[in-house]
């Protein structure tokens, strides 16, 4: 029951756990069970465990003397993923601006995939994306579930200075830069919320497994929620999903 | 509070890093030697993870507006207290109104300042680590006043310095472990990774170190995994990347092989221009 794993040595202090090569929302849940149950038995020795798409890098506080037994010690674990407590799993609502003034590469999209500006906005704010992992930059979230038709590849030469906030496409990818950053994503709008707040218990509101939804708002509903955030008054639409 | 007058190339306060936030893409960053700046705060008593202030190549030049007491390990820059020269390792009574002048790198390239209960810098996420996004201010500038603890009571120089091991400063040679797409590479560019003698390229930093080499490979992208520091990735046009302290959670360019902590620590002293060659260990 479950998936082929394979457990490797990756330095003094921790191993990694591969899942199958792709990029699945099966295989996130499997990562994200295994994660949680180990997180819940073996709390003591594990310092932290990092996930990507397919994989598991968990990182011990002292030098793993017995690698072997260590290993065997996690496919234990493994198959015990499933009676351990559910993870609650979220979904936010995004607010984002898709106007001229933000979206830099509407145009240069709309003009080489022939799809109308309105109809671009339209393809990126209807699916429900699923976070896959936070990496790249503090805060900066991978989804999947863009629209085959906005597939688009990078820009040739990064801009220098992408905008803190931006929302891009970059390839089969698109995103929010949690920060002003050099980047080469194709940028199409710009959300007003902080995706990364260093000082916070919880720097990120979302985490992996959660789920994303943009929404698009009019420059004023921008500003309006721009003044929000610096009031400290404004709340991010979220509600809890039961899978 | 300790000003700075002067900044050196890079000058940073640092710790032993942030672990624990790296599921939301944060770095560990941290000391990019830690066998250096570990010796620098034991020397003086302070705990393992109190934060120094590192310099690389050329040091700053500071103003003690406290008296306290200091220690400097790691690459000799030649400093000067006031107008007398300081060796290295070696506990140092400091006075309010003294002016400490880092020079001329003698060997290594990262320096390490600790003061005596380490400096009080901002805190986020449990670490004094300088990083872009996540700390005020991602290096030191002219002008900023860095916060450390007071002394109660005077503490006596001790001249007498502690002897160090040079081979941490001149080693050549990394030890590394195979990394998981090692195997994935042919006999023949396996061995060349493992006989070049690389030379480290301008493009050398705390994030990542690269060489001017090319290793020639096959080997293409795979899905964005997990990285550490101490990670050597291979790119499709045959670099070599190590990552270092401030690298990124995630990368996508295939892992071929793992630096010891050790050989972090090595790496850290080493500059632009070295050589350097993988020894590879066998778990």
């Amino acid at each position: 029951m479950g998936f082929e794993l394979t457990y490797r040595r990756f330095s003094e202090r921790s191993i990694l756990v591969e899942w199958p090569q792709e990029i699945d929302e099966y295989i996130l849940k499997d990562v994200l069970l295994f994660k949680n149950s180990l997180l819940s038995f073996n709390g003591k020795l594990i310092l932290q465990i990092n996930s990507a798409y397919n994989s598991l890098l968990i990182i011990y506080g002292i030098t793993i003397d017995n690698v072997n037994d260590e290993i065997l010690t996690l496919k234990a674990h493994y198959l015990e993923r499933n009676i351990v407590k559910k993870m609650t799993t979220k979904l936010f609502k995004i607010p984002v601006c898709y106007d001229e003034e933000f979206g830099l590469d509407l145009i240069e999209i709309s003009e080489a995939k022939q799809l109308s500006i309105p109809e671009i906005i339209q393809r990126h704010s209807k699916p429900i994306y699923t976070v896959f992992f936070i990496g790249f930059l503090p805060g900066f979230l991978y989804l999947g579930g863009l629209d085959e038709h906005l597939h688009f590849p990078r820009k040739k030469s990064p801009r220098l200075d992408v905008k803190k906030g931006a929302v891009a496409i970059g390839g089969e990818q698109t995103g929010i830069y949690p920060n002003a950053s050099p980047g080469g994503w194709n940028i199409i709008g710009n959300s007003p919320i902080d995706l990364f707040l260093p000082h916070k218990k919880e720097p990120c509101f979302a985490k992996a497994g959660d789920k994303i939804q943009f929404v698009p708002i009019s420059k004023l509903e921008y500003d309006d929620v721009v003044f929000q955030m610096k009031q400290g008054s404004y709340n991010l639409e979220s509600d809890v999903i039961d899978d | 509070m300790i000003e700075i007058l002067k900044t050196g190339l890079y000058d940073t306060i640092q710790d032993n890093g942030r672990m624990g936030w790296q599921e939301f893409g944060v770095p560990i960053s941290g000391v990019m030697d830690r066998y250096s700046a570990t010796l620098a705060n034991s020397i003086l008593g302070n705990s393992n993870y109190a934060a120094v202030l590192e310099s690389v190549v050329v040091g700053p030049h500071l103003k003690f507006n406290q008296d306290t007491v200091i220690c400097i390990a790691g690459a000799d820059m030649s400093v000067v207290l006031n107008e007398r020269a300081l060796k290295t390792n070696t506990v140092y009574q400091v006075l309010k109104g003294d002016i400490l002048k880092f020079g001329t790198c003698k060997y290594g390239c990262r320096s390490y300042l600790a003061v005596l209960g380490g400096f009080q810098t901002e805190i986020q996420m449990g670490s004094r680590s300088m990083y872009k996004g996540v700390t005020a201010d991602y290096k030191l500038f002219k002008g900023d006043m860095l916060s450390i603890s007071k002394i109660s009571n005077n503490v006596s120089n001790s001249y007498s310095a502690v002897k160090i091991d040079k081979t941490h400063f001149e080693t050549q040679q990394l030890e590394v472990f195979i990394g998981p797409e090692f195997d994935k590479l042919d006999n023949n560019t396996q061995h060349k990774l493992l006989h070049t003698k690389f030379t480290i390229s301008k493009d050398s930093n705390r994030m990542a170190y690269q060489f001017d080499d090319i290793i020639e490979n096959e080997l293409k992208d795979g899905i964005t995994s997990l990285v550490l520091p101490g990670t050597v990735q291979l790119t499709p046009s045959g670099k070599l990347i190590v990552l270092m302290r401030d690298c990124q959670t995630t990368g996508g360019y295939p892992r071929v092989l793992q630096l010891t902590e050790k050989s972090i620590n090595n790496l850290g002293q080493q500059f632009i221009g070295n050589k350097i060659s993988f020894k590879c260990l066998y778990w």
